[in-house]
C-alpha cells in the first residue's frame, strides 16, 4: 500500500518537491493526452470537422478581407500623384503679369507644375459646370479672377506643402491660396468609416464564432456525458474533465483559422488578374496585397483564441451541470 | 475507518432515505450491506462517496470528517476509494486496458507504472488476455471484473460495490465475492451492497441491515 500522499507527509520537505514535480509532469502529460485525444477525434469524423471549421473561417475571412480591401485601397490612396493642389487666386493684375508668374513658378524646384488659368477660361468653364451659365453672362463683369494651379513636386511632406502656401500667399500677386485637400480628407475619413465598418462587423464575427463553437463544444460534451459521470465518480477533477474540452475548442478554432486565411488568399489570387490589368489601363504597377504571413499567423491566433472562448463558455455552463446521480 | 454518525438523508422531495443510522467499520473489515431496494443501500454509498450529503448526523471516512469536505476537495476523496457499479459504468469507446488505466491517469502516474499496474489488476480478475478487447465484446461477468480491476488498480484502502453480483449467475457471483474476499485478505476495507442474501449468508462476514432507512440488524456475524 505505497500511498503517494502519505509518504509525503512522513518525509518532508524534499519529497514534497518531487511530489511537486510529479504532479507538474502529469498535469504536462495530461495536457499533452488530451491535446492529441481531442485532436484525434476532430480527425475521426472529418466531414463535420471541416464543416465547423469551414463556418468559422467564413465568419473570420469576412471581416478580414475588408480589411485587407481598405488596407489596398489606403495604399491606392497614398500611391496617387501628390494629391496636394494649391489653388492661387490672383488680385486685379494684367493677365500677362500672371501669365509671367506661372512661369516662374513651374521653374521652381519645389513645384512640379504650375497652370495659368485665365479668368475669361474660368468663366467658361465655370458657368458650363455650374449650369448658371444664364445668370453668370447676365452680369456685366466676369467675377472671378485669375487662377494659378500649382502642383508641388511629389515628395514634399504634408507640412512642407503647407509651408510652400504660406509662401506663395504671401506673394504680392497673390490675394488667396487654398490648399486643395479636401478629396484626400474624404478618403481619409471614409477610411476611417470603413475601418469602424470592419472593428464592428468583425467584432460581431468572432462572436458568432465564439457562440458557434459554444455550442459545438456544448454537443460534444452532451455525447460524452456518461464518460464525464465515470471520469468524475473515480476521482477526475473539473480541471481534468475540461481539458479535453477546452483542446477541442483550440483545434476547431486554429482549423477555422486557416480555412479563413485560405479563403482570403484565395480571393486576392482571383481577384489579381483583373485588378493588375485594371492598374495596368491606368499606367499604374499596383498590385494587391495579401494578409501576409503575420497576419495569416493573426488570423490563426484569432481563430484559436475564439475557439478557447467558446469552449470556456460551453464548459463552465455544461460541466457543472453533469454530476453523478 | 468508515463510520456513520446518527446520520439522516431526506431528499427534497420529502422522501427520508437514512434515519439516525449509525454505523462503524474498522480497517480490514470486510462488510455486507442490505435490505430491500430502496432500504437506503445506494443513499449510504452515495454519502461515503460524496455525491451526496447527509440531511444531519456526521460521516467520517479514512479519518477524514466529509463535512469539511468541499466540493474542490471531492475528487481527492473519490481517487481514495475504489468503487464497483452494479452496472459496471465502462467507458464502451475504449478498450479493457484504458479503462482500468483511468484512475491512474486521472492520478497522474507515469505511463510505464501505468502499464505495470493495469497489468496487475487485469492479472488478478484473470482478464490479461483481454487488455486490447472492447467492453461490449465481454460477457455481463468479464465486465463487471474489469469494473472491479478498476476500482482496485489505484490500491485503494477502501472499495465499495454497489450491488456487484446483481445481474450475474450464483456460480460468477461467487467467483466475483471471491475476488473481494482476496483484496480484503491484502488490507483493503470493503463495503458490499448487496440484496443477494443466500450468497451474504454463505460468507461469513458482518452484514448491516437497513429497511426503510433504518438500520434493523447490524453487527452480527
Amino acid at each position: 500500500m505505497a500511498r503517494r500522499g502519505d509518504g509525503s507527509r512522513r518525509m518532508g520537505a524534499s519529497l514534497s518537491r518531487a511530489l511537486l514535480r510529479d504532479r507538474y509532469r502529469a498535469w504536462q502529460q495530461h495536457h499533452r493526452l488530451s491535446a492529441a485525444d481531442s485532436l484525434h477525434r476532430i480527425l475521426e469524423s472529418p466531414v463535420s470537422s471541416l464543416l465547423t471549421c469551414l463556418v468559422i473561417g467564413i465568419a473570420l475571412a469576412l471581416p478580414v478581407s475588408l480589411d485587407v480591401a481598405l488596407d489596398n485601397i489606403g495604399r491606392l490612396g497614398g500611391a496617387w500623384d501628390s494629391p496636394a493642389q494649391i489653388s492661387l487666386f490672383l488680385g486685379a493684375a494684367p493677365a500677362g503679369g500672371s501669365r509671367e508668374l506661372a512661369a516662374q513658378l513651374h521653374d521652381r524646384e519645389d513645384i512640379a507644375r504650375a497652370t495659368f488659368v485665365p479668368r475669361e477660361q474660368a468663366l467658361e468653364e465655370f458657368s458650363g459646370l455650374s449650369g448658371f451659365g444664364d445668370i453668370l453672362s447676365s452680369l456685366e463683369e466676369n467675377p472671378l479672377p485669375d487662377l494659378v494651379l500649382v502642383t508641388p513636386r511629389k515628395d514634399l511632406s504634408q507640412p512642407a506643402v503647407a509651408a510652400l502656401r504660406e509662401e506663395l500667399l504671401a506673394l504680392p500677386e497673390v490675394e488667396e491660396a487654398v490648399l486643395d485637400l479636401v478629396w484626400l480628407q474624404r478618403l481619409q475619413a471614409l477610411m476611417g468609416v470603413g475601418q469602424r465598418i470592419v472593428l464592428a462587423m468583425g467584432g460581431v464575427l468572432v462572436l458568432g464564432a465564439v457562440l458557434i463553437l459554444g455550442n459545438t463544444i456544448r454537443l460534444a460534451i452532451e455525447n460524452r456525458r456518461e464518460e464525464i459521470v465515470v471520469v468524475k465518480l473515480v476521482g477526475g477533477s473539473n480541471g481534468f474533465v475540461r481539458r479535453p474540452f477546452l483542446y477541442t475548442g483550440l483545434w476547431y478554432g486554429v482549423g477555422g483559422g486557416l480555412v479563413g486565411a485560405l479563403l482570403v488568399t484565395g480571393a486576392l489570387w482571383y481577384l489579381a488578374g483583373p485588378v493588375g490589368r485594371l492598374a495596368a489601363s491606368y499606367d499604374s504597377d499596383f498590385r494587391l496585397a495579401g494578409p501576409g504571413f503575420m497576419g495569416v499567423l493573426e488570423l490563426i491566433l484569432v481563430g484559436g483564441l475564439a475557439g478557447l472562448a467558446g469552449a470556456w463558455l460551453a464548459v463552465a455552463r455544461h460541466l457543472r451541470a453533469i454530476q453523478p446521480r | 475507518m468508515i463510520s456513520f454518525d446518527r446520520v439522516s438523508k431526506r431528499y427534497p422531495e420529502g422522501h427520508d432515505a437514512l434515519r439516525e443510522v449509525s454505523i462503524d467499520i474498522a480497517r480490514d473489515e470486510l462488510v455486507f450491506l442490505t435490505g430491500h431496494s430502496g432500504a437506503g443501500k445506494s443513499t449510504l454509498l452515495r454519502l461515503i462517496m460524496l455525491m451526496d450529503r447527509p440531511t444531519r448526523g456526521r460521516v467520517v471516512v479514512d479519518g477524514r470528517d466529509l463535512g469539511r469536505v468541499r466540493a474542490r476537495g471531492i475528487p481527492r476523496h473519490r481517487r481514495d476509494i475504489g468503487v464497483v457499479f452494479q452496472n459496471h459504468l465502462l467507458l464502451n469507446d475504449r478498450p479493457v486496458f484504458d479503462n482500468v488505466a483511468l484512475p491512474l491517469v486521472i492520478g497522474g502516474y507515469d505511463h510505464r507504472e501505468i502499464g505495470r499496474r493495469v497489468r496487475a489488476a487485469l492479472d488478478k480478475v484473470g482478464l490479461l488476455e483481454r487488455e486490447r478487447a472492447m467492453p461490449v465484446t465481454l460477457s455481463g461477468g468479464e465486465q463487471q471484473r474489469v469494473g472491479i480491476a478498476r476500482a482496485v488498480v489505484g490500491r485503494p484502502r477502501i472499495l465499495l460495490a454497489d450491488e456487484p453480483t446483481g445481474n450475474l449467475d450464483p456460480a460468477l457471483s461467487a467467483e466475483i465475492m471471491h475476488l473481494f474476499e482476496q483484496f480484503n485478505q491484502v488490507g483493503v476495507t470493503i463495503l458490499i451492497a448487496s440484496h443477494d442474501l443466500v450468497l451474504i449468508s454463505r460468507l461469513h462476514h458482518r452484514t448491516f441491515t437497513l429497511r426503510e432507512g433504518r438500520l434493523v440488524g447490524g453487527g452480527a456475524h
